[in-house]
C-alpha cells in the first residue's frame, strides 16, 4: 500500500478539527441523520482507540461497570464478535443474547425482550435484526442506549463508519472522491449507510449493479447509477464490493452466478482497468471467486483486513460516545429521531 | 301519536335529491314523512336546529373479527363503535377465523348482531372456501342466509380462472363481487408503498402496480360476464384512471376509498409507526390528490373505512411483522369532512350520498334513504362540532388509529336505528 505512512497524519488532522465537539446521541440508529461534524467526531474518537489496540495491554477503563448486551436476531459472527471485543476492551461486561425475531416465531416480542434486558440493568443494547426499523422500535421502548448493528435493508451504521474511516486513512480529503458500491443495492444496509455518510462528507457515490438489484426510486438518492462496471471502473477511487446473496441467484432478479461474475465481479483482469491506487473494500465475509477474485481480495489494493481492524476501533468509539451522551442533562441529549 | 319527531334540522336525503330545512316524523320504526313545519307531535321530540338530519350512515367495509379474534373486536363492540360514529349499517368482511364461507357462519353473525342491538350488521361471504382462492364457496346458500356480497378481502383472488367463474356464478344472484385488488406476485413481501421512502427506511415496498394489474385483469373478466364488481379501497392514481375509463365503457364497476388514502401519505411511515401500516399501503401525495379528484368527478362511488381492529401487542411489533390496518368507524365522518368538504372537493349532499345510498345500491339493501316507509335509520350530524380524536375513548376494543389527537370539525351526535336511539353524544 503506497499511502500507509499518511494514516496517522490524517487521524491527527481530524482530531485537531474536532476537539471541542460534544456528542449528544444516546442511540446510533443510522448514518442518514448524522452531520459531517458528528461523523468526523466518531472517526477522531476511533483513531484514539485504534492506538490502544497497538499497546500490549489492550484495555481502557472507559466503560468499567457498564453492561453491553449483544442482542442478535440474525446470524452474525463478525459484527457480533467485533462488538463484544470492543466492549471488553473498554472494560464493559458483555451479555450475549440470541433471540428469534417475532416475524419468524410467535415468541416473545422485541419490546418484551428489550424490557426484560433493561430490567436486568443493561446500559447499551447492540441490536441486529432482520426487520428495518427494529432498533428504532427498541429505542422507543427502553432507556438504555441502542446501537444498530444492522437492521433489514435499512442501515448498518458501524459498517458504513468503518468503511469510510478506512478510506480516510488513505485519502486526505473525501470531497469529490469517486466511490463505487457494486452489487445488490436493494437488499444492502451496508450500501445505504455508505451512501448517506459519504454524501454528507462530500464524496461522489456511484452504484453499479443490474436494474433488478437497484432499489425503488434510486434516482432520488444522491448517487449516480451504472450498469456497465467495466466502463466506469477506471474513474473510481474506491471499489466497495458487496457480498452476493445466494438466495437471489436463480430468482427473477439474477439469472446465474456465472452471469453475475461475468458482469460485476472484481477480477484481476478487470483490475487492470482500475486506477493504480484504487482502494478495494468488502464488508465480508467474501464469496471468493464470486464478487471478488482471491487474487484481488488478498492483493495490495485490498483493505479487507484493515476494515476488520478498524471496525473494532469504530465500535469502541460508538460504544464510548453513546454512553457518554447519557451523562448529559436530559434536554441536551438526542433521544429519538425519525427520517426527515 | 307518532313515536318520534325530529324538528328544525337540515334534512339531506340524496336518494330523493332533498336538501332543505324540514321536520322528520317516525312511527313504528319507519319513516312517516319529511315536511316543512309539521303540525303533528310525537312521544319524543328532538330539536335538530343547527344539525344535519341524514339517512343512517352505511359502511360496506368493516372487519368485526368475530368469530375468531374476539379480543380485537366483537360484533357487539364493532356495532357499538359503528353507531358512535354515526353508522346505522355496516357490512362485515369474511376474513374471520373460521372464514365466513358458509350459511351457518353468516347466520351466526346475524344472531350476534341482533343480540347486540346496535347497528345493523350485513354480512359478506368469502368468494372461495377458506379464502384460499381455489374452490368457490357456497355462495348460493350464503345468499339464502342473507349474505349481501362476496369478497376474499385481505387478499385478492389470484387465479384469473377462479375469478372468472366467481363472476359468472354470482351473476345468478345479483350480488356484488368485491375485490381486494392485489397481485401477490408483484406485491411480494411489501409492507409499505414502494418508492423513495421505502428505500430510505429499508423496508420492502409494494408497488401500486400490484393493485393496477389485478383491476385491469378483472375488468377484462367482468366484460365477459353480467356480474357487478366492486373495487375495495383503491389507492393509486392509475387505479382511479383505470376505473374512470371502465365506467365510460359502461362496465358494472364501483369502487370505494378509505379515509387514510384521502389524508395520509407514505411519508408517515418514517418513524416506523405501525399505525401507518395498511394494506393497500399509504401512497404518495399525488395519489392522495388523485383520490380526491376521483371523488369530485364521481369515479369513486362511496367512502368506506376498512375498519380493521388489531391488538396493541400486535401493532407493537416491528413494522415488517405487525399486521396491516387501522380502525376508523368512530372518526371516519369527521375525517371525510376534513378531506373532502374542508378542501372544497364536494359538498354535504354528495358526501352523505357517498356514505348512505351509494352503499345501499352496491349491496342492494333497502337502506340509505329517508323515503316514507323506509326503516327509520337516521343520523344527526353537527357540522360545526369541534372535537379531538381520542382513541382511548373509542367503543371499539382496539386502539390502532393514526388519527389519535387530530382536531376535527364534524361529528355524529345521535344515531337512530329502526326508530330507536342507539347512540347519543351528549348524555
Amino acid at each position: 500500500m503506497t499511502k500507509q505512512q499518511n494514516t496517522r497524519e490524517t487521524g491527527k488532522n481530524i482530531a485537531r478539527r474536532q476537539s471541542d465537539f460534544i456528542w449528544r446521541r444516546k442511540n446510533l440508529l443510522g448514518l442518514k441523520e448524522l452531520t459531517a461534524e458528528e461523523l468526523l467526531h466518531i472517526f477522531e474518537t476511533a483513531q484514539g482507540f485504534k492506538d490502544i489496540s497497538r499497546r500490549s495491554i489492550k484495555k481502557a477503563p472507559a466503560l468499567r461497570g457498564k453492561v453491553v448486551a449483544n442482542l442478535f436476531f440474525e446470524d452474525s459472527t463478525r459484527t457480533r464478535t467485533s462488538f463484544a471485543l470492543a466492549a471488553q476492551r473498554l472494560s464493559a461486561d458483555v451479555l450475549e443474547f440470541t433471540a428469534k425475531a417475532s416475524s419468524i416465531s410467535k415468541g416473545e416480542s422485541l419490546r418484551d425482550t428489550a424490557r426484560n434486558l433493561e430490567a436486568m440493568g443493561i446500559d447499551v443494547v447492540v441490536v441486529r435484526h432482520g426487520a428495518g426499523g427494529a432498533p428504532h422500535l427498541l429505542s422507543q421502548c427502553i432507556d438504555s442506549c441502542v446501537i444498530n448493528a444492522g437492521d433489514g435493508y435499512h442501515e448498518h451504521p458501524t459498517q458504513g463508519l468503518l468503511d469510510i474511516f478506512t478510506i480516510c486513512e488513505f485519502r486526505q480529503d473525501l470531497k469529490g472522491l469517486k466511490i463505487a458500491i457494486v452489487g445488490d443495492i436493494t437488499h444492502s444496509r451496508v450500501a445505504r449507510s455508505n451512501i448517506w455518510a459519504l454524501n454528507t462528507l462530500g464524496a461522489e457515490v456511484h452504484l453499479v449493479g443490474p436494474p433488478t438489484l437497484l432499489p425503488p426510486a434510486v434516482d432520488k438518492l444522491p448517487v449516480t447509477v451504472h450498469h456497465d462496471f467495466e466502463a466506469i471502473i477506471g474513474e473510481m477511487d474506491v471499489l466497495n464490493m458487496l457480498r452476493v446473496q445466494f438466495e437471489r441467484i436463480g430468482s427473477p432478479v439474477l439469472p446465474s452466478l456465472q452471469e453475475y461474475t461475468r458482469l460485476f465481479a472484481l477480477t484481476s483482469e478487470r483490475m487492470k482497468r482500475a486506477k493504480k491506487d484504487v482502494i478495494v473494500m468488502h464488508p465480508g465475509p467474501i464469496n471468493r471467486g464470486l464478487e471478488l477474485e482471491s487474487e484481488v481480495a488478498d492483493g495490495p489494493n485490498s483493505t479487507v483486513l484493515r476494515q476488520v481492524g478498524n471496525g473494532l476501533a469504530i465500535r469502541m468509539a460508538v460504544l464510548f460516545l453513546v454512553n457518554q451522551a447519557t451523562n448529559l442533562p436530559e434536554g441536551e441529549r438526542i433521544e429519538t429521531l425519525t427520517h426527515g | 301519536m307518532a313515536d318520534l319527531l325530529i324538528k328544525n334540522g337540515r334534512v339531506i336525503d340524496p336518494a330523493n335529491d332533498l336538501d332543505k330545512s324540514a321536520d322528520l316524523l317516525v312511527d313504528k320504526g319507519k319513516i312517516v314523512k319529511v315536511a316543512g313545519s309539521m303540525k303533528e307531535t310525537a312521544d319524543k321530540v328532538i330539536d335538530a336546529k343547527g344539525l344535519l338530519v341524514t339517512p343512517g350512515l352505511i359502511d360496506l367495509h368493516v372487519h368485526l373479527r368475530e368469530p375468531g379474534d374476539e379480543e380485537e373486536e366483537t360484533i357487539a363492540s364493532g356495532a357499538t363503535a359503528a353507531v358512535a360514529g354515526g353508522f346505522t349499517s355496516v357490512a362485515c368482511m369474511p376474513n374471520t377465523d373460521p372464514t365466513i364461507d358458509n350459511e351457518a357462519t353468516v347466520e351466526y353473525v346475524h344472531r350476534q348482531a341482533a343480540a347486540a342491538r346496535k347497528a345493523n350488521v350485513f354480512v359478506t361471504g368469502a368468494i372461495t372456501k377458506g379464502r384460499q382462492g381455489k374452490e368457490l364457496a357456497e355462495m348460493g346458500q350464503m345468499v339464502r342466509g342473507g349474505a349481501v356480497g362476496f369478497t376474499d378481502d385481505g387478499t385478492g383472488v389470484q387465479d384469473p380462472s377462479v375469478m372468472l367463474k366467481a363472476l359468472q356464478y354470482v351473476s345468478m344472484f345479483d350480488k356484488v363481487i368485491m375485490q381486494h385488488c392485489q397481485d401477490n406476485t408483484i406485491a411480494g413481501d411489501g409492507c409499505m408503498n414502494s418508492g423513495y421512502t421505502s428505500t430510505v427506511l429499508g423496508l420492502p415496498g409494494m408497488s401500486g402496480l400490484a393493485e393496477e394489474l389485478m383491476i385491469a385483469r378483472d375488468l377484462q373478466l367482468l366484460a365477459r360476464t353480467s356480474a357487478r364488481y366492486h373495487v375495495q379501497h383503491l389507492s393509486t392514481a392509475k387505479t382511479a384512471e383505470i376505473i374512470r375509463q371502465a365506467k365510460k365503457k359502461k362496465l358494472q364497476v364501483t369502487c370505494e376509498v378509505s379515509p387514510h388514502h384521502l389524508l395520509l401519505t407514505e411519508e408517515e411511515c418514517c418513524g416506523y409507526d405501525t399505525n401507518y401500516k395498511m394494506n393497500p399501503p399509504l401512497r404518495t401525495a399525488a395519489d392522495v390528490k388523485a383520490m380526491r379528484k376521483a371523488v369530485a368527478d364521481g369515479t369513486i362511488d362511496c367512502l368506506a373505512t376498512d375498519h380493521a381492529p388489531h391488538l396493541a401487542s400486535e401493532k407493537e411489533l416491528e413494522f415488517l411483522a405487525a399486521p396491516p390496518g387501522i380502525i376508523g368507524l368512530e372518526c371516519a365522518l369527521g375525517l371525510y369532512v376534513k378531506a373532502l368538504i374542508e378542501s372544497e372537493t364536494i359538498e354535504w349532499p354528495r358526501l352523505i350520498e357517498m356514505m348512505t345510498i351509494a352503499h345501499a345500491g352496491i349491496l342492494q339493501i333497502e337502506k340509505g334513504t329517508l323515503s316514507p316507509g323506509a326503516d327509520a335509520d337516521i343520523t344527526l350530524i353537527d357540522p360545526n362540532r369541534k372535537w379531538t380524536v381520542d382513541a382511548n375513548q373509542f367503543h371499539s376494543k382496539s386502539r390502532n388509529c393514526p388519527f389519535h389527537g387530530w382536531d376535527l370539525t364534524a361529528r355524529a351526535t345521535c344515531t337512530i336505528v329502526g326508530g330507536k336511539t342507539r347512540f347519543k353524544l351528549d348524555g
